[in-house]
């Protein structure tokens, strides 16, 4: 088995894959959800429903603020009591719309039944029009609006859909559970996708890591006997599920600095994203839950559970036994990307994929020392960087200089903090430097576009 | 549970730290340092001691009541500079020549530049290479090892000396390498300083830090190549002035050097081509310091100059950015 | 002797050419500069802090040469001494200025404002905003990792170990305004240094209503207006829940600082400490009275008012 991986850096941590023998379960409800109405990238979304008003499953309940935007819909049936500004994960305040839970009735045109539907429309435009209702986002983490990557902009043209099952983080285990117990609905989500992009082929990139879901994802392949599709085995590496090292591995293209996937003919959607979308298309439903994996070594219950959008995070920490004494950490997401939580009231969100539980001694940094000029971080970085360097610029203010090495093209995926052995705050600092030149880079193009259109007057 | 911790991602961290790595070139010199002291007896073990001792102890000194800093010996940094510099030195040097050359190679080459990571140059070769200059008598005198089991050693100058000695009486390379053969070479049964005399404990640490991935090989291959292929090329043009490359490689601290200074994380380059391009230069430099300079052996001399350009090689060749040109 | 003859000549002869060439050179390649630049540059105290909102002390000599006026220069590390000396080579009319100093607005003390997650990032203020609200209960207060001790170059603020909070040092602080750029959570203000350096000002920014604001921290302001209904200057404001004194209209009379009921509001270098309870007491009186006042005059508006008919007949008699 030829095994595909990326060209530049990568590191190994332990992959760390305890809960992966917990089947999903669903979380019973919480008596009273928080919808976010900013739990996408783009314009927040602008409620449509008052306070007082009931709300069934899957009714919307705001609409998008813009092109680059999502329908978000109710998660569950009840009454509107409030919308107001409730802290999210870092503790600031964004809108929230809040449900108390009053019983599970679903809105009627939602088909709940667990039949395949394997009947795929033909209209493109209906595809990518479904998934927009059904206010689909990316969930492998950056929860970009999927209709919006299903729509690229004119003169460019896709040539393949990359299923993103690559699951490179430590600990997470939805999307490995998900190929495993959705296998046939994520493959004729997949068909869906294939078809939005013009019939484009596709192929589903798995890490060895997971050989029962690569299995099973060929075995559903021929079962239901689609050709333009195939599962690629992918080398255990981090960051191996990164949009661009992926494109990298699957198709040898890499994407160009500040460039979209598309520039180079690929589109990638995360497994769960493919799941959303045959949800979406064929069964009528929309994002109201996603599947989150709770894990940790000290944590005593892993689950994976299948969770509404909008439950507290504490109910669902209490629902498996509360926080273990020994955790020092709880993180949404995994250990190389994830945000620590400061606030365990904050509510889930479509893109929440995990809680993970990290000890003391697991997460703790160590003091920092001098640079022994090792070259490690610089190995570590899948995107050809000198984290050392920009770490420097960084921190002396010298955004130029940042820009001039590349602080934008960062990815934020942490290999080069992972592997410092002097403990070097390498990523605090190269976000700052990376965050101040996309700035510069955006007011650049808005002085530039004013200056075109005062030029046509 | 107290608190939580709250921080930016990562959340987690390889389990390579600088004092690991640091150990691990330590456990890599562990072969040279018995072999050394099976080789010239207790004495070697006090010039190894003395050594160790005084440059962790002007570290910590240093860190204490000069910079006031929290003090950086338990990164084992100052340890290796220790034992390099005694592999370095024979091992009759007296005590406080070895202070000295501590004194050089943690005060000035080290700490005057910040401590670890701020250096230019090898301090364990500064130090070396200024003992070299100041006391030539002691660098340059080998006496007939004792051996600690009574090992039966070869008296006489080093190799690489007896022959700079010999050239300028007038013999040729042949009849004076003719005395060395190359078993004993590498297997250490020559006159030397101790770090020159066992190639094989020396390989051996060397293979485990590349395998335990702390050092990446291409630097000391590459001086590797480049001496035997300078060698090599001046040997065949006149085999009776310059000496074979089996021989180049084996002797002086050329295994010392390629393996420990030169890969040594402070002062060589990081990319892959930087670091080829100074170990060329490195394997260069010590043959035309071996065939046509004062001193008999060039290693120290080539590794500290190519110190001097690692800033320009780490400019120059750099990582391929992804998706750039 | 000839040669060292030889010597002399060869390198005077060489040190004579030499500067030939330098002086041609600089010659050819010399830059027509007004020489007021220099002159202004020397007059500068040449921190090149940017407190003047240009580059440097040199780019703000340049522009100040080529301004018309100096309403717009002005230099607040050397203050109106340094001002009157480049008005004096430019020629130009100086206003001078109050003496601004800067002031930490946020008193959450580690006592008062207890932490309720610990922060294991880079100590940056500036990437711990990036992350999130902060390690304690009050999202808008000091985050405590320094950043405007590292951008002071004057070496005026320093952290308060015991408090958490930077200290502003005012005899070496010189208004340039650099740690309220390097303040994410904005907390730092530039305010005229008063009269003896005596001013007023509320020491909180957060904008929370009181019940959270309190919870937070029990130093902040709850935004209840008491101090603004004090004040008999009208320099009091509530805005977003937090007061604001105007520096301007303030008159120093310390009565909002005896009657904030979380000791938001803070005085510093008074040379008496503050009697509350005299000041209190004193507002009481004075309330006491405006209300009786008031009361009179309501009484006697009444008062007129059913005599006015009786005044009218009066007078019409």
């Amino acid at each position: 088995m030829s095994k595909h991986t990326f060209s530049i850096g990568g590191v190994h941590p332990h992959d760390s894959k305890i809960s992966r023998e917990c089947a999903i379960q669903p979380l019973p409800i919480a008596p009273t959800v928080y919808i976010s109405v900013a739990q996408h990238i783009g314009a927040p979304s602008v409620p449509c429903v008052a306070v007082g008003d009931k709300v069934k499953v899957g009714q919307v309940i705001a609409q998008p603020g813009g092109f680059v935007g999502a329908f978000i819909h109710s998660s569950v049936s009840g009454t509107v009591k409030s919308i107001a500004p409730r802290a999210d994960l870092a503790g600031r305040p964004s809108t929230h719309i809040e449900i108390a839970v009053e019983g599970d009735e679903w809105v009627d045109t939602i088909d709940r039944s667990e039949t395949l539907v394997t009947a795929i429309p033909d209209d493109p435009k209906a595809i990518i029009d479904k998934v927009r209702l059904g206010g689909v986002v990316g969930l492998g983490g950056a929860t970009f609006p999927t209709h919006v990557k299903l729509s690229p902009p004119p003169g460019s043209k896709c040539e393949r859909v990359i299923i993103n099952g690559c699951e490179c983080e430590p600990y997470l285990t939805s999307d490995f559970r998900t190929l495993l117990e959705k296998g046939e609905q994520v493959v004729v989500g997949a068909v869906l996708l294939q078809k939005a992009m013009g019939g484009v082929p596709c192929t589903i990139a798995i890490e060895e890591n997971k050989p029962e879901a690569i299995a099973h994802i060929r075995e559903v392949i021929a079962k239901l006997g689609y050709k333009d599709m195939d599962v690629m085995v992918m080398k255990m590496m981090y960051p191996q599920g990164g949009e661009k090292q992926l494109i990298d591995a699957v198709m040898h293209r890499q994407v160009g600095s500040g460039a979209l996937p598309i520039s180079v003919g690929a589109v990638v959607q995360n497994v769960a994203t493919a799941l959303a979308v045959y949800d979406a298309v064929q069964k009528n439903k929309p994002i109201v839950d996603n599947s989150v994996t709770v894990t940790g070594e000290c944590f005593p219950k892993q689950a994976n559970l299948l969770v509404r959008v909008g439950t507290p995070l504490q109910y669902i920490i209490d629902f498996l036994g509360g926080i273990p004494a020994d955790a020092a950490k709880v993180i949404s997401g995994g250990p190389m990307m994830g945000r620590a939580i400061a606030n365990l009231q904050a509510a889930t969100v479509k893109g929440t994929g995990a809680l993970l539980f990290l000890t003391e001694k697991q997460t703790r940094r160590a003091p920092e020392t001098n640079c022994i000029r090792c070259g490690k971080c610089a190995d570590a970085c899948p995107m050809g960087l000198e984290p050392f360097l920009l770490n420097k610029l960084s921190k002396a203010q010298d955004w130029d200089a940042c820009e001039a090495n590349a602080a934008q093209d960062c990815i934020e995926c942490g290999c080069c903090l992972y592997s410092c052995p002097a403990q070097i705050p390498l990523l605090d600092n190269i976000r700052v430097g990376k965050g101040a030149v996309l700035g510069a880079i955006r007011a650049r193009a808005a002085a530039a576009k004013a200056a075109a259109e005062a030029a046509k007057k | 549970m107290s608190k939580l911790l709250v921080s930016p991602s990562p959340h987690i961290h390889s389990k390579v730290s600088t004092k690991s790595l640091m150990l691990d070139v330590v456990i890599a010199l562990i072969p040279a340092v018995i072999c050394s002291v099976v080789f010239y007896g207790w004495q070697e073990l006090l010039v190894l001691g003395v050594s160790v001792a005084s440059c962790v102890l002007l570290e910590w000194a240093i860190t204490k009541y000069m910079l006031k800093q929290p003090s950086t010996i338990g990164d084992w940094s100052a340890v290796i500079t220790g034992i390099l510099l005694a592999l370095n030195v024979p091992y009759t040097t007296p005590w406080w020549v070895i202070f000295i050359g501590a004194v050089v190679a943690i005060g000035v080459a080290k700490m005057t530049f910040g401590g670890l990571g701020q250096n230019i140059w090898n301090p364990a070769l500064v130090g070396r290479v200024f003992l070299l200059v100041s006391f030539p008598t002691y660098m340059t005198t080998w006496n007939q090892p004792q051996g600690l089991f009574g090992v039966d050693a070869v008296s006489g100058p080093t190799p690489l000396g007896a022959i700079q000695e010999g050239l300028l009486q007038g013999a040729s390379v042949q009849d004076l390498t003719a005395a060395y053969n190359y078993k004993d070479l590498l297997f250490a049964n020559l006159g030397g300083s101790a770090g020159e005399v066992c190639a094989l404990a020396l390989l051996a640490g060397f293979v485990y830090l590349c395998c335990r991935k702390v050092i990446k090989p291409w630097i000391t291959l590459s001086i590797f190549a480049t001496v035997a292929l300078t060698s090599l090329i001046f040997w065949s043009v006149d085999p009776t002035r310059f000496t074979d490359p089996l021989f180049n490689l084996l002797t002086g601290g050329l295994i010392l050097g390629a393996c420990f200074m030169a890969t040594d994380y402070v002062t060589s380059p990081m990319s892959l081509w930087g670091g080829v391009i100074f170990g060329v230069g490195i394997g260069f430099l010590t043959m035309m310091i071996r065939y046509f300079g004062s001193y008999p052996e060039g290693v120290s001399f080539a590794i500290l100059i190519m110190n001097s350009v690692v800033p320009l090689l780490n400019m120059w060749f750099k990582q391929k950015k992804f998706g750039r040109k | 002797m000839n040669a060292f003859i030889w010597t002399i000549a060869v390198v005077t002869v060489l040190g004579l050419l030499l500067a030939l060439v330098l002086y041609l050179v600089a010659q050819r390649f010399k830059v027509e500069e007004d020489p007021r630049i220099d002159e202004v540059e020397k007059a500068m105290p040449g921190a090149n802090c940017g407190g003047c909102g240009f580059a440097g002390c040199r780019a703000f000599a340049e522009a100040a040469v080529k301004a018309p006026n100096l309403d717009n220069n002005y230099c607040p590390v050397g203050g109106n001494d340094t001002m009157a000396k480049v008005a004096a080579i430019l020629g130009y009319e100086v206003k001078a200025k109050a003496p601004m100093v800067a002031v930490v607005r946020c008193n959450g003390t580690c006592e008062a404002r207890p932490k309720v997650n610990e922060y294991d990032g880079y100590a940056s203020c500036y990437v711990k905003s990036l992350l999130y609200t902060g390690d304690t209960g009050c999202a808008y207060g000091c985050l405590g990792c320094g950043d405007c001790v590292a951008a002071c170059q004057f070496g005026a603020l320093s952290m308060d170990p015991v408090t958490g909070l930077p200290v502003v040092d005012q005899e070496k602080c010189t208004a340039c305004g650099a740690c309220t750029k390097a303040c994410p959570k904005r907390i730092i203000e530039l305010r005229p240094m008063g009269p003896r350096g005596m001013r007023e000002f509320v020491s909180c920014v957060n904008k929370e209503k009181g019940p959270v604001a309190k919870k937070a921290c029990a130093n902040a302001c709850i935004g209840c207006g008491i101090c603004a209904k004090t004040c008999t200057h009208e320099a009091i404001t509530v805005e977003g829940n937090v007061a604001y004194i105007d520096p301007a209209k303030c008159k120093l009379c310390r009565e909002c600082e005896a009657m904030c009921p979380t000791g938001a509001i803070h005085g510093v270098n008074f040379p008496k400490p503050l009697d509350k309870d005299a000041v209190k007491e004193r507002i009481k009186v004075r309330q006491q009275k405006a209300k009786e006042a008031a009361e009179a005059a309501k009484a006697a508006e009444a008062a007129k008012a059913a005599a006015e008919p009786v005044k009218k007949e009066a007078t019409n008699e």
